[in-house]
């Protein structure tokens, strides 16, 4: 007696999904139509967190559906998976062109490589990707953001608001997007304050995204910096900036929250203690793709949004900096006409 | 027991396990507030286009590669949860080494593989020592290992050390490797397989042969069976532990290489996590034999493939993760349920054949 080992179930399975199938009509590709640049559906695919994280995916979508909306098309969003390889977010792109989609928005850098092979298999739809400068195509707009430009400014406020000459700067995952913010707010706080110093830490380690989505880490990282005599910390931390902004509460000192006017997002008693935010205005990246591609205006290639352009800044609610404004702006305009350079890199 | 009610009895099995994963699967869209007869339709009809067939075969492949390495742990009841850490590692450092040295193709391909072996059988072999020398549990190691291959990869996979990054990207990578280093797809009409298939199946037929035609094999299945009677019978239970161990994580090892050789040519930031439990529950589909498992990671990948057309019919992709979790559990305790009666009717055919057998 001994047992068979065979995979029966899954012969089963496969056959009934066959079968399943056979009974199915196959889905009838839509091309887009050729000729003048013209937006009929447009999609937005995100990375693995996905539209209602409070923050930078969530905006790109404002600008999407803004779009959307003055043009009266349909907008679809789709959303990764943890272990998605480049070969899947390939067939995601793939599959929203062949289904009519001819705007499709990939959020994050991860669908740079998938989609300098998609945009190339249809050629008449058009393609942006968010956070990134590698796609070369003549149909792709590459979005990208001067981040070290707005957080150079939230520095200075922090620089000039600290009593005890310790900041801090808390980033979700140590990618080099992220670094961008540390850069130009560790360079912001010195420029104001050469006396200050700057802590930094990073909640987690790529592959390991949790460090956008885990608020007890950002409060218990946020509470480490208090106790050791930081008086404000720049949360560039996604979701988990909320335990900073907690923590900032509880211990009664200052946050600065990011992507997002967090001050507007938080309960009354946490957004006392956000000193201001690093506004990262990806809908205007979004919205200007689709409607430039929707207008016959389409230029591909790299679209950089800072602070010449709104496409990043800070934000003035609650009126915690509003005696140190006229000093933010002065160096906003000096970052503008090329006076300051930001670094980009720790 | 060859009898025609013993095949009925091992179709059933399958057959309820299906069945119970489709109705769990149907009331489930029903209630997210999709029609389910329509959607399942649309996802069928999506996933058995034969572009996507192929890139199915193309998802399959790690997953695979992560079945079998999970299945040989199996055999000692060692949960490899390493999977996912080894396999980093090991693609991490081919690519590093790969990138770094100029040789012809073929003596090159085999160095990355080599690397890639070795690597994720050392990794391995750190939580096999920890556990046949000081008894820790190989389900805690492991995971602890995941998360020092992930510190180890972080801090070399910088611009100052061995990462770099091209301009205008945020994603940090390892130098490409030339060309010398790739595997071509293979070309089909619906599109390029991945060339690394033709080592999960050698890698397939080496494991069966290993398993059910050496003398390892045949010590990894006894003390599989019982590990007393293993021991009792002569069998080092901790040098077979630890070389169980290792040889799950050499075969990690292998999981990143499809996207390396085949498809990135540099390990990045986007090399994917979250492997090693696709690995275990692969292979749990798959009974670890070398089919099952291959038709495990098949319906594991079709699954998550046909999923992106709920994405676009408005249903959360969450539901395939539910089909897949209740397609495991079924078939669980399916075979156990077919497992019970079929002991129960062999202690009965025995009594009958001892009753009627003369005295």
């Amino acid at each position: 007696m001994h047992r068979r080992r065979l995979p029966w179930p899954l012969l089963a399975t496969a056959l009934a999904l066959i079968v399943a199938a056979c009974a199915g009509d196959a889905r009838t590709a839509a091309p887009s139509p050729a000729g003048p640049p013209q937006v009929h559906r447009i999609a937005i695919a995100y990375d693995i967190s996905g539209r209602g994280d409070g923050g930078f995916n969530d905006i790109a979508w404002k600008g999407a559906k803004q779009a959307a909306d003055e043009l009266v098309v349909e907008l679809k969003e789709v959303t990764a998976k943890l272990d998605d390889t480049d070969n899947d977010r390939a067939e995601r792109l793939r599959l929203l062109a062949t289904s009519g989609y001819d705007a499709i928005i990939g959020v994050g850098f991860t669908y740079a490589v998938p989609m300098q092979t998609v945009a190339a298999e249809f050629p008449t739809a058009w393609f942006a990707i968010v956070d990134d400068g590698t796609v070369d195509a003549p149909n792709v707009y590459d979005i990208l953001f001067a981040e070290h430009e707005g957080s150079f400014l939230v520095g200075v406020a922090a620089g000039l608001k600290t009593t005890t000459d310790k900041v801090g700067f808390i980033g979700a995952v140590q990618l080099p997007l992220l670094q961008k913010f540390e850069a130009g707010f560790a360079a912001g706080v010195t420029h104001v304050n050469p006396d200050a110093a700057v802590q930094v830490t990073y909640l987690s380690q790529p592959p390991d995204y949790s460090g956008f989505g885990d608020p007890p880490h950002g409060k218990e990282a946020a509470l480490g910096m208090y106790d050791n005599g930081v008086d404000i910390i720049f949360a560039a931390a996604g979701g988990s900036g909320a335990g900073v902004h907690e923590a900032a509460a509880e211990t009664n000192h200052w946050s600065i929250g990011v992507d997002a006017d967090e001050y507007k997002l938080q309960p009354a008693d946490i957004r006392d203690h956000i000193l201001t935010s690093m506004l990262k205005n990806s809908n205007v990246g979004t919205y200007g793709f689709v409607m430039d591609a929707a207008g016959s205006s389409f230029t591909p290639g790299i679209h950089t949004f800072g602070l010449a352009n709104g496409g990043v800044g800070y934000a003035t609610s609650g009126g915690f900096i509003d005696d140190v404004r006229a000093q933010l702006d002065a160096l906003a305009a000096d970052i503008v006409v090329g006076e300051i350079v930001v670094p980009q890199t720790p | 027991m060859r009898g025609p009610r013993g095949a009925a009895l091992l179709l059933a099995a399958p057959a309820a396990a299906t069945l119970l994963a489709l109705v769990v699967a149907a009331a489930v869209l029903q209630l997210a507030g999709a029609d389910p007869v329509v959607t399942l339709r649309d996802a069928l009809a999506y996933g058995l286009r034969p572009e996507t067939l192929v890139a199915v075969v193309n998802k399959a492949i790690p997953y695979y590669l992560a079945g079998i390495s999970a299945a040989i742990g199996f055999h000692l009841r060692l949960f490899n949860i390493g999977i996912d850490g080894q396999y980093r590692l090991a693609a991490f450092a081919a690519a590093v080494i790969g990138a770094a040295v100029a040789v012809p193709a073929p003596i090159h391909l085999a160095l990355i593989v080599t690397v890639a072996l070795v690597v994720g059988w050392g990794w391995a072999a750190i939580a096999g020592l920890l556990y046949v020398r000081r008894g820790v549990n190989v389900v805690i190691s492991t995971i602890m290992l995941n998360a020092v291959a992930t510190g180890v990869i972080a801090w070399l996979l910088s611009p100052e050390r061995l990462g770099q990054i091209a301009p205008g990207s945020n994603n940090v990578t390892t130098a490409t490797i030339s060309e010398t280093g790739w595997i071509p797809a293979i070309p089909t009409p619906a599109g390029g397989l991945n060339g690394l298939v033709i080592l999960a199946v050698l890698l397939g037929i080496g494991y069966w042969v290993v398993l059910n035609r050496t003398t390892l094999g045949f010590e990894v299945r006894a003390m599989g069976l019982s590990e007393r009677a293993a021991t009792v019978a002569g069998i080092r239970a901790p040098r077979l532990a630890l070389l169980t161990m290792a040889a799950s994580g050499a075969i990690a090892g292998l999981v990143g290489l499809p996207q390396l050789l085949g498809a990135s040519h540099r390990f990045g930031l986007d090399f994917p996590a979250g492997l090693a439990f696709t690995g275990l529950s692969v292979a749990i589909l798959g009974r670890n034999h070398p089919l099952g498992v291959a038709i495990g990671a098949f319906v594991w990948a079709f699954l998550e493939r046909s999923a992106q057309v709920l994405d676009l019919a408005g249903i959360s992709r969450e539901v395939v993760t539910i089909l897949q979790a209740v397609i495991v559990l079924s078939i669980v305790v399916a075979y156990e349920l077919v497992r019970r009666v079929r002991a129960r009717q062999e202690r009965r055919y025995v009594a009958q054949t001892v009753e009627g057998a003369p005295a």
